[in-house]
């Protein structure tokens, strides 16, 4: 029944990266196509001055946050899964369980400080960078 | 708790790319769980490269920036190339797990016709929807190399 929960999570997680990723894959990847959230449209996306932008609103650090939660959960449940079709002993299956939850609290907290760090340098050291962010996100340049 | 019942993977990883004479379903599932292993890899050295932001600290943008480096512009290509992949054809995992696109079920009589047939052209859909997003984000790498 646990595994099951799991599972259940491990899809609605897939479908949550699906969303966050993809905009992210566009934002990054497709940035000359779309200028989709650029600040800076004459630099790439992930020039400095696009990074911090993206940092000064709250809207991206936030998804930077449930997407680091959803695509650790997802990939490393998922490792999880492949790992124990191997047939491993049930010590050695609780040993990489355990590990596994250990790397991704560990990146968790890591992720998230360095979203809010970052959220806090680029809103609070610049307030011009928080002004286009906002601007861009508002469809406005 | 019950103790799950279990069977030994005599196979081990050889078990997972034994594709044989399967169906194109079959090679699906191989690079699926390839990319994947490839995106998770690269995700847990994407987390710690990006955190050093907090501490004012860019290596991917700049004058001489460590991960300007063509090398890793090519890994970075092959990361959205498994992420195209893996996106859409997880979609279809989850619509055939959810129960949708499999068909109904029916007698079992001879020639006996497979739910594959009835999921495949869900698989070619989603495979034409990757390809379109490989494709330009392949357009956007080669735009970005030619800057």
């Amino acid at each position: 029944m646990r595994e099951t929960k799991y599972w259940t999570w491990f899809m609605a997680a897939g479908l949550l990266i699906l969303a966050l990723l993809g905009l992210h894959m566009v934002v990054m990847h497709l940035g000359s196509l779309t200028h989709l959230f650029a600040a800076h449209p004459d630099q790439p996306s992930v020039a400095q001055a696009n990074s911090q932008a993206r940092d000064a609103s709250l809207f991206f650090t936030l998804s930077y946050v449930v997407l680091l939660g959803a695509g650790l959960f997802h990939g490393l449940y998922g490792l999880r899964v492949v790992v124990f079709e191997l047939s491993l002993k049930p010590a050695a299956e609780k040993a990489l369980s355990a590990l596994l939850l250990v790397v991704g609290l560990g990146l968790f907290g890591l992720g998230t400080y360095a979203a809010f760090a970052a959220h806090g340098r680029a809103a609070g050291a610049s307030p011009a960078v928080a002004s286009v962010a906002g601007a861009s996100l508002a469809g406005r340049s | 708790m019950p103790e799950l019942k279990r069977h030994d993977n005599r196979l081990g990883i050889w078990g997972w790319l034994g594709g044989g004479r399967w169906g194109m379903e079959r090679y699906a599932y191989i690079l699926h769980r390839v990319t994947g292993l490839g995106i998770l890899a690269y995700f847990l050295m994407h987390i710690c490269v990006t955190s050093l932001r907090a501490w004012g600290i860019y290596l991917w943008t700049g004058e001489g920036a460590f991960l300007d480096a063509p090398v890793f512009k090519v890994g970075e290509f092959l990361v959205f190339s498994a992420f195209a992949f893996h996106a859409f054809n997880g979609v279809r995992l989850i619509l055939v797990e959810l129960g949708f696109a499999v068909g109904k079920p029916i007698e079992p009589v001879y020639p006996y016709k497979s739910s594959l047939h009835v999921q495949r052209p869900l698989f070619l859909a989603m495979m034409v929807l990757a390809a379109v997003f490989f494709a330009a984000g392949s357009y956007e790498f080669w735009h970005g190399l030619a800057r």
